[in-house]
């Protein structure tokens, strides 16, 4: 796969560097001389000097041909403009921003942006799940299809304890999938399946009604 | 009309102090409050501190009941994305950028954007000015 990444700082670095270790043919757009002979010097030829925004920067990156196209640099509206002159201009495939504000998920995916990875977002939900209080935790997110894998922690206040999985209505389309106890092998959550309290589920649900899965399981 | 101006540079100041002595009520944004100077002394519009491209700043500038928004930042992209936003988002009827590359001006003009480009026309105007077509 040909892949073009924007924006040579420490995320462009280190996707590079791993891309090409799983054998992809990587190039590097970085605007910044000194960072671009550091890539250079590290991962050999595999960056170019210019602005990913720009039309004939991205014609001289051979972007017609590109499987890929994924924006890192620090500033959301260079990342958008980016993937959107690659999908509009050269019909790149697939497009990947980062984001630093973590508001601007919704806009980017609205503007015909495949796939968005915030930083922040990542951060956060893994400090979050360190925080014993806290329910429910993002695993994966299946951007493509609106779905999320998530972990939910049964709390001792929730009104789901001692009930059987059939007899707790969930929103549409949430289901709940595996189950881990103390103690105990993981198993699949059965209709008969019975909440307690401490378990931890694991569930895929539509990224829409995540509060309604929440708020089924969570304390009174 | 009311109209929110993103960008408080030398054009986003003249245009706003054109409008504004027109009679229609301006909103001015910048990032940066020392640009505000720019405006004229009896400037009767709103100048608000704050980044164009958060749309809560934009609804803190009342973008939900503006007839136009005009982007005019020094950055194209920012122009560009915050242009999306006021379209895509807050539907306002009527949205202005300026982009300075060329090439990006072509892109989102097809996109159905009133994008305009200094370069091109200034260039033009040089040349038309030169052979004597001015």
């Amino acid at each position: 796969m040909y892949i073009i990444i924007v924006g040579g700082g420490k995320v462009g670095f280190h996707l590079a560097k791993a891309l090409l270790t799983e054998g992809q043919e990587v190039l590097v757009i970085e605007k910044d001389r000194s960072r671009l002979d550091f890539i250079t010097g590290e991962l050999g030829g595999v960056c170019m000097a210019g602005d990913g925004c720009e039309a004939s920067t991205l014609t001289e990156a051979g972007a017609a041909r590109a499987d890929m196209l994924i924006a890192v640099t620090g500033d959301d509206e260079d990342n958008l403009v980016s993937c959107q002159v690659a999908k509009l201009s050269f019909k790149v495939p697939r497009t990947t921003a980062r984001i630093n504000n973590p508001k601007n998920e919704k806009l980017f995916h609205m503007l015909g942006v495949d796939f968005t990875v915030s930083s922040i977002n990542v951060i956060l939900e893994n400090i979050q799940q360190e925080v014993p209080t806290h329910v429910l935790t993002h695993l994966l997110n299946l951007q493509d299809r609106g779905l999320g894998i998530v972990e939910i922690r049964i709390p001792a206040d929730s009104k789901s304890i001692g009930k059987k999985v059939k007899d707790i209505s969930l929103p549409t389309g949430s289901m709940l999938i595996l189950i881990l106890r103390r103690d105990e092998e993981p198993r699949l959550i059965t209709s008969a399946t019975e909440i307690q309290t401490g378990d931890q589920i694991i569930a895929l649900t539509p990224t829409v009604n995540e509060d309604l899965l929440k708020s089924a399981l969570k304390g009174r | 009309m009311k109209i929110l101006i993103m960008g408080c540079g030398r054009t986003g100041a003249q245009l706003a102090s054109m409008l504004d002595a027109d009679g229609h009520q301006i909103t001015i944004l910048d990032t940066n409050d020392y640009s505000f100077h720019r405006l004229p002394p009896d400037f009767k519009g709103t100048a608000l501190v704050g980044d164009g491209t958060s749309d809560e700043t934009l609804m803190k500038a009342g973008i939900e009941k503006v007839d136009a928004f005009v982007a005019v930042t020094q950055g194209d992209n920012r122009n560009i994305m915050a242009a999306q936003i006021a379209r895509h988002i807050f539907k306002v009827p009527r949205v202005i950028l300026r982009v300075y590359d060329p090439l990006r001006r072509e892109l989102y003009s097809k996109l159905g954007f009133d994008v305009f480009s200094p370069t091109v026309i200034f260039a033009q105007l040089l040349k038309d000015n030169l052979l004597g077509k001015g």
